[in-house]
């Protein structure tokens, strides 16, 4: 049943014109990044091969892309996950859902699995294009692999924090401003904090993110995005049973 | 499969339900057997829609009990979620989906198995009168196409008891007569819930009708008995008014 919806979510986000130009938008920025820090790297390269432990490919071109990789995602997923369950609560589809033997949890997990497949495919090229530097040189697949997998726990949550944004509401407008506003929120409140052990910091996922971005696998940044996934997830079943009790 | 269902398919008893503090549904009780029609009337605002939704479990009752085919619908709504086809007001159809790609959805929602679902649809497109359109997105389908897409839904996978809220509404005529003819033969082998103002359509459609007044039930019985109520015969209409009046 979970394969079920979240096939079918995915099926709808790929309907819809604005997701192709939203793929094909952001390949388009990933390249042009890719591009110039390849372009930044070449030319520094003598100057580099100087330097005793200088950084590698990886470490000057990786993680920048995926660092604006992470930033672009921020920025993109309330757009995909807008819809989830606040269009099909606008169309009046849910009671399709909540009238079929499935439970909430099902529904739930289903639209989060189809919104991540749809993100990592969003989010595929990216290690193609890294992986395309082989051909020259030779990676660091440690720092190339944390990257990957801070970009998916990064998914996750921004997913997970949209779907529950989306079970709040019947307008996917206003379910896309939310959930931005929450992460560009948490964003800032990490950025705009100067001290090093400023508390804000632990409230941002591009600030456990780094981590990652820099090769280090944490379990304290990793346990951060799981424990946000899943209790945005708990709170969006809880948020459907209740639609069962409104008053 | 549907003559392994008992013939009791559906009982609610004592169903209430409020929104904030007005009392929508007030000790409402069904039974359906296998096999009947029942018609729900009312008029606008009677709490015909919110019963129906709650005997769907799309809304929680605050007291009362539902149960579908023997399974309580708040202890395994799983079970109880399987035997039941329900048609809202609004179809619930997702746009951007073909009649076909739709129907295989919700086909397999309610659990039919893969190598079951193509023998599903074919029987569900033939019986809505679809055929022709199943490759069309309904998005694009006129009202009374879509209206029959819904049904569509509700039948697929043969549930014991199908609900079904004001299920001719937008239609033109030679498609009621046909979904009318459909809902008659639906109601041999299944048990059909539906709502509508159309007395024609009660007379014609259902061997018992439940008239909800203000969220209480005001008369249940046959539509014969309906229809004699005051001893003179053919006076449906009239014993429908004055019932639905009395208390106001």
């Amino acid at each position: 049943m979970i394969a079920l919806i979240a096939a079918r979510e995915l099926r709808s986000l790929l309907s819809m014109p604005s997701t192709w130009w939203v793929l094909a938008g952001l390949q388009f920025m990933l390249a042009w990044i890719f591009l110039t820090r390849l372009d930044a790297f070449l030319e520094i390269q003598p100057q580099l091969a100087q330097i005793a432990n200088a950084p590698g490919v990886t470490a000057s071109i990786a993680r920048d892309v995926c660092n604006v990789a992470a930033l672009l995602l921020m920025m993109l997923t309330p757009l995909f996950t807008m819809r989830v369950i606040a269009e099909e609560r606008r169309n009046q589809t849910l009671t399709l859902l909540l009238s079929s033997p499935v439970s909430s949890a099902q529904i739930v997990l289903g639209k989060f699995v189809g919104l991540m497949g749809f993100l990592l495919l969003l989010m595929s090229t990216t290690p193609l294009m890294l992986l395309s530097l082989q051909i020259g040189t030779t990676l660091d697949f440690g720092l190339l692999c944390s990257n990957i997998f801070g970009l998916i726990l990064l998914a996750s949550c921004y997913a997970a924090v949209g779907l529950y944004v989306s079970s709040l509401t019947a307008q996917p407008i206003i379910a896309a401003i939310t959930t931005l506003g929450v992460l560009l929120g948490s964003w800032l409140a990490d950025m705009s904090s100067s001290a090093l052990d400023s508390p804000w910091h632990q409230v941002s996922p591009l600030y456990h993110f780094q981590n990652f971005s820099n090769g280090l696998l944490d379990t304290g940044d990793a346990s951060f995005f799981v424990l946000v996934s899943g209790v945005c997830l708990l709170l969006a079943m809880q948020r459907l049973n209740a639609h069962r009790l409104q008053k | 499969m549907p003559n392994l269902t008992p013939a009791l398919t559906l009982e609610a008893s004592q169903l209430t339900r409020r929104f904030g503090k007005q009392v929508v549904i007030h000790n409402v009780s069904l039974q359906l057997k296998r096999g009947e029609v029942l018609g729900l009337l009312g008029h606008n605002g009677a709490g015909k829609s919110t019963t129906m939704q709650i005997l769907t479990g799309c809304l929680a009752p605050d007291s009362g009990t539902i149960k579908i085919c023997g399974f309580d619908l708040q202890r395994q709504p799983t079970e109880a979620k399987a035997h039941i086809g329900y048609l809202p007001e609004t179809p619930p159809l997702y746009k951007e989906f073909s009649v076909k790609n739709y129907l295989i959805f919700a086909a397999k929602l309610r659990g039919i198995k893969s190598n079951e679902v193509n023998a599903a649809l074919d029987l569900a497109l033939q019986r809505c009168g679809l055929t022709d359109k199943r490759n069309v997105l309904i998005g694009t389908l006129s009202k009374g196409y879509q209206q029959r897409v819904g049904i569509a839904q509700a039948i697929i996978h043969q549930p014991a008891v199908i609900i079904l809220d004001e299920p001719t509404v937008g239609l033109d005529p030679a498609q009621i007569r046909d979904i009318r003819t459909l809902i008659r033969e639906l109601g041999n082998a299944h048990s059909v819930i539906l709502s509508t103002h159309l007395l024609t359509e009660v007379e014609s459609l259902c061997d018992r009708v439940e008239i909800l007044q203000r969220g209480t039930l005001v008369y249940s019985g046959s539509t014969a008995e309906l229809d004699k109520l005051n001893g003179v015969a053919g006076q449906l209409e009239e014993n429908f008014i004055r019932l639905t009046e009395v208390k106001i």
